[in-house]
Formats: C-alpha cells, structure tokens, sequence
C-alpha cells in the first residue's frame, strides 16, 4: 500500500515536471540564466578597449558612485515614478467612478478613457512629439491662439520631465480605471444605498465605503504602476533622446545606451543589477507584505 | 556557455514535442511546435551554407556587403543594380548587397557578425567607427592594395577632407563611400522681403546675426512667427558644434583618436555666439531644437535659414515651395564643416581571396562615372575630384548649382570626431553643449566639463 | 452636483480623444495644411501613399502578425501546461516553484534587455522572429492567470474524464480548455496587444526589414535622419500602425475591457 503510494507520488513529480518543463527551460535562458550573468558581468570590466573581459571586482560599482549621468538617471526615475503614479492611479479612480454608472453614452466615454491603453507607446511618443512641437504643436498653437508665449515643451530642462509625465498620465489613467472598475463592480451596492438612507453624502460614502473597500485593488494597481515607471523608456527613442542633458532620461534607457551604443558591458551588467537589485526588493515586499492584504478572494 | 544554451534549447523542443506526441487533439501546440523547429532548421542550414561556402573552393568568389540606407528613396534598388553591373564586369566575383537598417544598426550588426566570427567582406560604415573598429581588431589596412592599383595617385584623387577619417598612423583604413558635409539653406523669398541679396548667404558669423535679425519676423504680442535661424542642438550636437569650431580655428581632436580639444578660448568663443544666437539677439528658438523638425520648419517657412546635412537637399528640393538657395556655413577666421557619412571597410577575419575580390568592387565603385551617379542618385557628395570632371556630373550641377556647395566648401572641410570610445566621448560632449544651450552651464564651465570627461575616458589609450 | 460630475466627465473624456483625433486629421489632411490649426478641412490619402511607398510596411505587417501570433500560440501551451500543474497536482516543492515562476511577472524581460541580448548571441538567433519571441514564451502571468481559473474546475469533472480513459493531456484538452476559454480570450487580448506594442527588444535584436516589426519600423521611419519629420507621413504611418488595434478595439470594446477587467482581478 504504502508503496504504491509512493510510487503513485512519483508519477504525479514527474508529471508535473514535464508540465512546467516548457516554461521552464524559457524561463531559465531568459530570467534566471541572464539574472546570474549580469551579476557576474558586472565585477568585470568589459569594453571595446579591451578584447577579453579584466575582473575588477567593485571597480564598476565605484565607477557608479561617481557618475553623475547615473544619480541624474536615478533622480528622475523618482521623478516620474513620483509624477505620473499618483496621478495616473488618482485619475484612474476618478474615471471609474464617473464611468461606473448608467448614463447614456456611457460606453462611449469609457472607450475614450481606455483606447490609449492599447496604443503603442512608440506611436503614442510620434503623436506626442507632433503634440509638443514649438510653434506648430497642438499645445504650442493654442498657447499662441491665447496670446501667450511659446513653450519649447521637449528642448527645456524645466518643462521635458512635465511633458513626459502628463504624456505617460494620459496613457495610463484608462489602464488603471479599469481594475477600479472590476474592484467597484464587485463591491455591493446595498452597503451605500444604506448609508445614503441614513444621510450621508456621496463623498462621506466613498470616503468611509468605497476607498477602503477598494484597498486591494489600490495596491495591486501601484504595483503595476510601479514597474511599469521602470519599464517605460520606448519614448525616449523618438522624443528625446534621454536630453537635454539627461534631464528626461532614465535607468533603462541609460543601460540602453551603455550596453548599445558605447559597448561598454561591464558597465551596462552592473547598471542593470541597480535595476535588479530594485525591482527584487520591490518584489520580495510584495510578496511578504503586500500580497496577503491583497489575497482576499 | 553556447553549448549548455543551445542544448538546453533542443531539450526544450524535444521535450515540447514529446508531450504533444501523446496527446491526439492537441492541433494548436503541435503547430506552434513545428513552426519553431522549422525556424531552427534555417538556421542551421544558413550556417551550413556559409561553412561549406568557406570550405571549398569555388570558381565565383562571392562576399558579403552590409550596407546602410540613410537617405530617403528606393536606394536599395539602385544597390542591386550597382551588384549585378559588377558582375557582368567581373563574373568571377559576385557581391551579395545586405540591407543592414542605418548607420547604428549596421554597426551593430558587424559587432555581433565580427564577434561571432562570421564578418562581412565589406560593409560601409560611419567613418567615424575608424577607431572602434581598430580597437576590435576587424578591419585590414588598405596600403598594399592601393599600392598595386595606382597608388598615390589613385588614393589622392579623393577629396583630402574624406580621408582625414579614413586614415590614422600612416595607413589607410577606409574609402570614402557616402559622404556629406553640413551647409547653409535658405529661403530666397524671404532674403528678398528682408532686403537681402538672395543671391548668397551670409558669409561670417557677423552678417549671419545681422541677416538673421533682419529675417526674424514676430507679430503684435511680440511672439516670434518666423525665426532667422535655426541650428539643430537634439541628439548630436557635436557635429554642428564642430562647424563652428572649424571656423574658429581648429578641429576638435587630434589624428590619432587619443586627444580632444574641447576647452579652447576659440571654442568657448564659438559656443558663445552659438549661444547669444538664442538669448542675445533672439534670432534662433531658445533651449533644444530637434534635429529631425528643422527640414521641416524651413518647409513651413517657420525659420528663414537652417544649419543641416547635404543629404537633406532632395528632400527640400521636392518639399519646399519656394526658392531656397544653399550656401557655405558662414565662416569666421576661416570657412568650416566638419564630413559626415560613410565609408568601406574591409574585414579581417576572412580569406586573402575575399579580401583582394572586395578590394575589386571598392575599386569599381568608386571610378569617377559611378562616383558621379551615385552622388546624383543621393543626394551625397561625389568622393573624387574627377568624379565632378565627368559630363555626367557636370551637367547635373549645370542644371542644379546648388549640388555643387557642398562640393565646395569641401576645400575647408575637415573630419568628423572621431575617437577612441566614440560613443562615450560623444555623450560627454553632447550633454554639456545641452546644458549650454538649456542655460545649465556657461560655455566655459560646459566645455571644461566635458574635457575632463573626455581626458578621463580617453586616458586608458594614452 | 451630478451637472458637475457628468460636465466635468465629458470635458475630461473630450480631452482624452484630443490627441487621437488630432493626428487623424493631420494624417488625412494635404501636408500643406498640417501645421495650421485651420478650420478647413481638405481629405486627402497622399500621406498615407507617400509612407506606404517611402518603408516596407507590408512586411513589416506580416512581421507584426507573425511575432505576435507565435508568441501567444508558444505562450497558450506553455501556460496550460505549467498551470494545469500549479491547479492540480500536489508535486514536491510547488510553492516555492511557483513563486520562483512569479518572479517573471516582477522582473520582466524587458528590463534584462542586456543579458538577453547576450543570450540571444549565444543562441545564435539575432535578427531572426525567433529571437524577438522567445524570451516570451514562458508567461508567469498566463501561468498564474489560468490557475486561478483552473482552481475554480470541479475536481469531479476532472476524474470523470480519468474513468473514461483519458491521460492527463486529454483531460487538459478535453476538460480544462473549454472550461477556462473566457480567460484564454483575456490572456489572449493582453498577450497580442502587449506585443503588438513592444518596441525596445526587437529594436535591439533586428537589423533587417526582413525580421522588423511595425514598431520598430515605425520609429526608424519617423527619425529618417536625413529628411527630418515629415508630419504629414509620420502620422499617417503612424495611424496605419495603431489602425488594426484601434479597430479590434472599437469592434471588441466590451471583451477587451473585460479581458483587461479580468486579467487584474485575483
């Protein structure tokens, strides 16, 4: 008995090894493998100067610390993560409490909302650019239309990282308004027809029902918000290039332009492991924090 | 590494397949499945075929040509043709032209074919690669070839300004393939209107404010409607900043890729006027402007005059709808501007046989009467002197002076920057002529920023 | 209040279509017109002729559909399987594995572009289809997507299927797929729109027309060095690349919000 048991349990290990084996061989040659490659590319030095990789041990990340492209990187990655996810996430929930009722025309404001979701980034960045343009720019030539000056949205220090983040806040709002919407949906209406039975006002209602009630979904929308900040250079490449100097580029766009453009691979490893080192951070937290308040189906 | 990966792979399909194998209906997984071996299969077999290319020896040398597509129009045809009239000339080469996406992608490109030990015979590339390609070991020097096949004489017809880049050390490195230079364009109607000769631009850098001040026309409020010059700051302002310095005295690196000059007086000058273009005299748009929207501002008569490359002048020629005319960029101790565009190279790591039969196509090509059609086709600059000798050519600039500026002020034209680790080097000083031009930093602090930058970077080859 | 909240509701929505209707006029208009915000409005399909002529988009389509298509065809096998697994079978270690699976979803392969670019160098498949797909084609996301609706399978059907004779891929094929077809669709619609969108990876790994998708072509058209932007043409090439999905998504608005609405709820 007992050894049929046994043997019955090895047959179920090794059906499901040979279930997850597809997944994961891919996973392995392209998340772990290149996990532990970058880590150990990172103590060599590795450029076009030299034809076989030097180990250098820390030289790299030394090389990180006083690198002022790399803290202006980093800086700006808090900017935009700092710009675009509350305000996406804000709008997000704005819209799906005005779309979450039945009005006429509803359906219609609601794909209005969300189409920029399914819209390539590189597309958005051409329509974008078109956008900021000086002079003949939509933005520019309204500003002209009321008699004020022009903005160089894009060429200015001052005003690049805005128009990214109004740029990023217009795509993503709509993404996020939809898993308010699911979260609203699945929320029972009895609970505030009640509390409107016992006065309260609609605000008071969505203050004390509502926002908690939607917590989970709250969360796991900044998860998604945050890695994406990290995730969203594409526009970089047509907009602007990460200029002018460096004041709308970002961490992976910086790897980018390190790994492909000057060759130099130790440098692109170690910049890549900063990257890493945040996203499994983030991740860890979530998983051992976050994710059992979120688990509540 | 490569044999644990590409095992990995085959158990990864094997095992996919396995799986499938002993289910009846699974119809879509099965497809997936053969579509990807299917794609495996190919690749193998390219690899066979190259192999067995290498091996045996065969009566048509063929070898591969990587070549790059910068200008608009259907160029790659005119490529094939240029192939297939090679080898009517020389049936026992054939030349296999491969379209490799632009100038970064086709670098890219011949890294990875060079790292993986499968280089082109030829490819074109930026001239400015000279030295990164020095340093990966990939390319051969050219002496001996052009030695046996006229030497001096042959070498010295290009124009001297194209070589600079081509050669380091003594020897010759590249032949100038697709080359451009950057010039002046400016809107005749407008000179007219503002009481300008629109016969010529201006010729220094004092009637170049002054012309731009009289070009510049703004509206009641005071808001700008047209600008008198725009010159392009987005992602390589090294190269308009190298026009500048030119005029001002001198290059901004020395021959052997090792040294920079950034930190001049001259070129502080230079970038000061560059500068007060913006916030002295209020002629040019503050802050950065965007390389690829320039064209187009000069198209909407947004802007009465531009810096930009020769390359562009086609595209004006059919956009554009009124007279334009081209010029020298205005001088200041002298005319200036640095080259652009591309070069041939020839491999390394390929057959003595390869390289003399590549040899023999570079040669072809580059013989006045093609050098002349190439140039009309495209819109670059012919590379050879006696290429503008040729009725051909002569009669292409009758009909169209402005094709032959470019030409001329190739007479004060000098390399681009060219360096070891060029894209490092480039970065430094492209962000801090941004933070110039953003009003960041003064020229002075920029410009000795990005000299200490570039003294570090460079310090390794010194 | 309501006036407000609906008001305020419609200016914002207005607001949102800005940019789209923007670029198809400017896409429609004669290029002449495209930079004035002229009342008058002249159709015209000469942008749309000229980009179509100036860059391969044909291939570039055919690229797109094949990246896309093959991606999700790999992507639905690998996930039913590995999921099937998690939902169903009681195997050594699965919690760990299974965190160690959703460690894809935090640290994406679009931020390890680097080192897969390495890997793919190795691999020996740079500027192939290939390439671009298969870091792709194990989906953590899948995987935990369609366990959850695995979950929800009554274990009875399961055996069920077992007296009749079947072995376990049957059962996933004859059972599980029909049952979680509704989260195939969703994983569906976000896998293809996912990558119909990717833009960095591909533009590292191509070189050539031949393996380049709309993205990538897109973005080399619109920096054409030398002739600058043509606005005229790059939104009308721009409007050809966001067409199809536009169009999906007006035609299948209530299954792709739903689709998105499903794939965020646990």
């Amino acid at each position: 008995m007992r050894k049929k048991w046994r043997s019955n349990q090895l047959k179920v290990n090794i059906y499901a090894w040979l279930l997850l084996l597809p997944s994961f061989i891919f996973l392995f040659l392209f998340t772990y493998l290149p996990i532990f490659q970058t880590l150990s590319l990172s103590f060599y030095r590795a450029d076009l100067s030299i034809a076989e990789p030097i180990f250098t041990g820390l030289e790299n990340f030394r090389l990180l610390m006083e690198d002022k492209v790399f803290w202006k990187v980093m800086t700006n990655n808090a900017i935009f993560a700092l710009g675009t996810i509350p305000l996406s996430v804000g709008i997000g929930l704005i819209m799906a409490l005005m779309v979450n009722r039945a009005i006429r025309g509803i359906g219609w404001v609601r794909t209005f909302f969300f189409y920029p979701v399914v819209i390539p980034m590189i597309a958005i960045a051409n329509i974008w650019l078109f956008i900021y343009t000086p002079s003949y720019g939509l933005i520019n030539q309204v500003l002209g239309f009321l008699q004020l000056p022009d903005i160089n949205w894009l060429g200015s220090t001052s005003t690049v990282m805005i128009a990214m983040i109004i740029m990023v806040v217009w795509k993503e709002a709509g993404f996020f308004m939809i898993f308010y919407l699911a979260g609203l949906q699945n929320i029972s209406k009895e609970l505030s027809e009640s509390a409107k039975i016992d006065g309260a006002s609609s605000l008071m209602i969505f203050r004390k029902i509502t926002f908690p009630l939607l917590m989970p979904t709250t969360l796991f929308v900044l998860i998604i918000a945050v890695t994406n900040s990290f995730k969203l250079v594409d526009h970089l490449v047509i907009m602007t290039q990460g200029g002018p100097n460096n004041a709308s580029n970002l961490l992976l766009y910086y790897i980018y332009e390190t790994a492909f453009s000057y060759w130099d691979q130790g440098y692109a490893a170690t910049l890549t492991v900063v990257l890493l080192v945040m996203m499994l951070v983030f991740a860890v937290w979530q998983f051992f924090g976050l994710d059992r308040k979120i688990h509540y189906s | 590494m490569k044999k644990i990966v590409s095992l990995l792979s085959i158990i990864a399909f094997v095992s996919m397949f396995m799986l499938m194998a002993c289910s009846s209906e699974s119809a879509t997984g099965t497809e997936s499945n053969s579509d990807s071996t299917d794609q495996t299969d190919n690749n193998n077999t390219d690899t066979d075929n190259q192999e067995a290319d290498a091996n045996e020896p065969e009566e048509i040398i063929e070898i591969d040509w990587y070549y790059p597509i910068a200008v608009g129009g259907p160029l790659t045809q005119v490529i094939e043709k240029m192939a297939d009239d090679f080898h009517a000339d020389f049936p026992n080469i054939k030349v296999n032209p491969i379209y490799t996406g632009s100038y970064d992608e086709t670098m890219t490109r011949t890294q990875t074919a060079v790292q993986g030990n499968n280089a082109p015979e030829l490819a074109v590339l930026l001239s400015t690669e000279l030295y990164t390609l020095l340093d990966m070991d990939a390319i051969i020097p050219l002496d001996e070839l052009i030695e046996d096949n006229g030497g001096e004489e042959f070498i010295n017809d290009f124009f001297p300004a194209f070589l600079e880049n081509a050669q380091t050390g003594g020897s010759t490195y590249g032949i100038p393939f697709q080359r451009s230079t950057i010039v002046l364009y400016y809107n005749k109607e407008a000179f007219e209107e503002a009481g300008l000769d629109p016969e010529k631009g201006p010729e220094n850098w004092d009637e170049l404010v002054a012309y731009a001040e009289k070009l510049t026309q703004t509206d009641g409020n005071g808001n700008v409607e047209r600008w008198g010059v725009e010159i392009p700051t987005s992602g390589f302002p090294y190269w308009l900043f190298q026009g500048f310095a030119l005029q001002n005295g001198k290059n901004l690196m020395s021959d052997d890729g090792k040294e920079v000059y950034f930190d001049t007086p001259e070129n502080v000058e230079a970038l000061q006027l560059w500068l007060d273009l913006a916030h002295e005299y209020n002629v040019m748009p503050q802050d950065v402007i965007d390389w690829a929207t320039v064209p187009s501002d000069f198209i909407e008569e947004k802007t009465a005059m531009i810096y930009h490359t020769t390359g562009n002048l086609t595209n004006i020629r059919n956009n554009a709808g009124f007279e334009f005319g081209v010029s020298f960029m205005p001088g200041n101790k002298q005319y200036g501007s640095p080259t652009g565009g591309g070069n041939f190279y020839i491999f390394k790591d390929v057959p003595e046989e390869k390289q003399q039969a590549a040899w023999e196509f570079v040669k072809w090509v580059s013989e006045p009467e093609r050098a002349a059609q190439w140039s009309i086709d495209t819109g670059y600059v012919a590379v050879r002197e006696s290429a503008y000798e040729t009725e051909l050519m002569a009669a292409y600039v009758e009909d169209f002076p402005q094709a032959a500026v470019a030409r001329d002020q190739l007479e004060f034209a000098s390399a681009e920057l060219s360096t070891h680790q060029n894209g490092r080097v480039y970065k430094a000083i492209n962000d801090n002529l941004q933070a110039a031009v953003v009003g960041q930093k003064t020229p002075e602090e920029a410009l000795k920023d990005a000299q200490e930058e570039a003294d570090r970077i460079l310090a390794p080859f010194n | 209040m309501k006036r407000l909240v609906d008001l305020s509701m419609y200016i914002l929505a207005l607001l949102w279509v800005v940019p789209l209707a923007w670029l198809v006029v400017t896409a429609f208009q004669p290029k002449e017109l495209a930079t004035s915000l002229s009342p008058h409005f002249v159709f015209t399909l000469d942008n749309f002729r000229d980009a179509w002529e100036a860059a391969p988009f044909v291939t570039y389509y055919i690229n797109t559909f094949i990246i896309v298509f093959g991606i999700l065809a790999v992507q639905l096998v690998t996930a039913t399987l590995a999921a099937y697994a998690f939902a169903r079978l009681n195997f050594w270690g699965r919690d760990i594995i299974f965190i160690l699976f959703l460690l894809q979803i935090m640290i994406p392969a679009d931020i390890l572009i680097f080192p897969n670019y390495n890997i793919l160098r190795d691999l020996g498949i740079l500027d192939t289809k290939l390439g671009i797909m298969i870091p792709y084609f194990a989906t953590a996301f899948g995987i935990f997507l369609l366990r959850q609706t695995f979950k929800t399978i009554p274990f009875e059907l399961d055996e069920a299927a077992r007296l009749d004779g079947c072995n376990l891929l049957q059962i996933i094929w004859n059972v599980y797929v029909p049952l979680a077809k509704p989260t195939f669709i969703a994983f569906g619609l976000v896998s293809v729109s996912h990558h119909w969108s990717n833009f960095l990876w591909p533009l590292i790994v191509t070189n050539s027309v031949d393996n380049r998708p709309l993205t990538v072509g897109l973005s080399i058209f619109a920096k054409s060095f030398e002739t600058g932007a043509q606005w005229g043409q790059v939104t009308a090439a721009t409007f050809m690349v966001i067409f199809p999905l536009i169009l999906a998504f007006f035609i299948f608005q209530k299954q792709f919000i739903s689709s998105f609405m499903q794939s965020g709820i646990k």
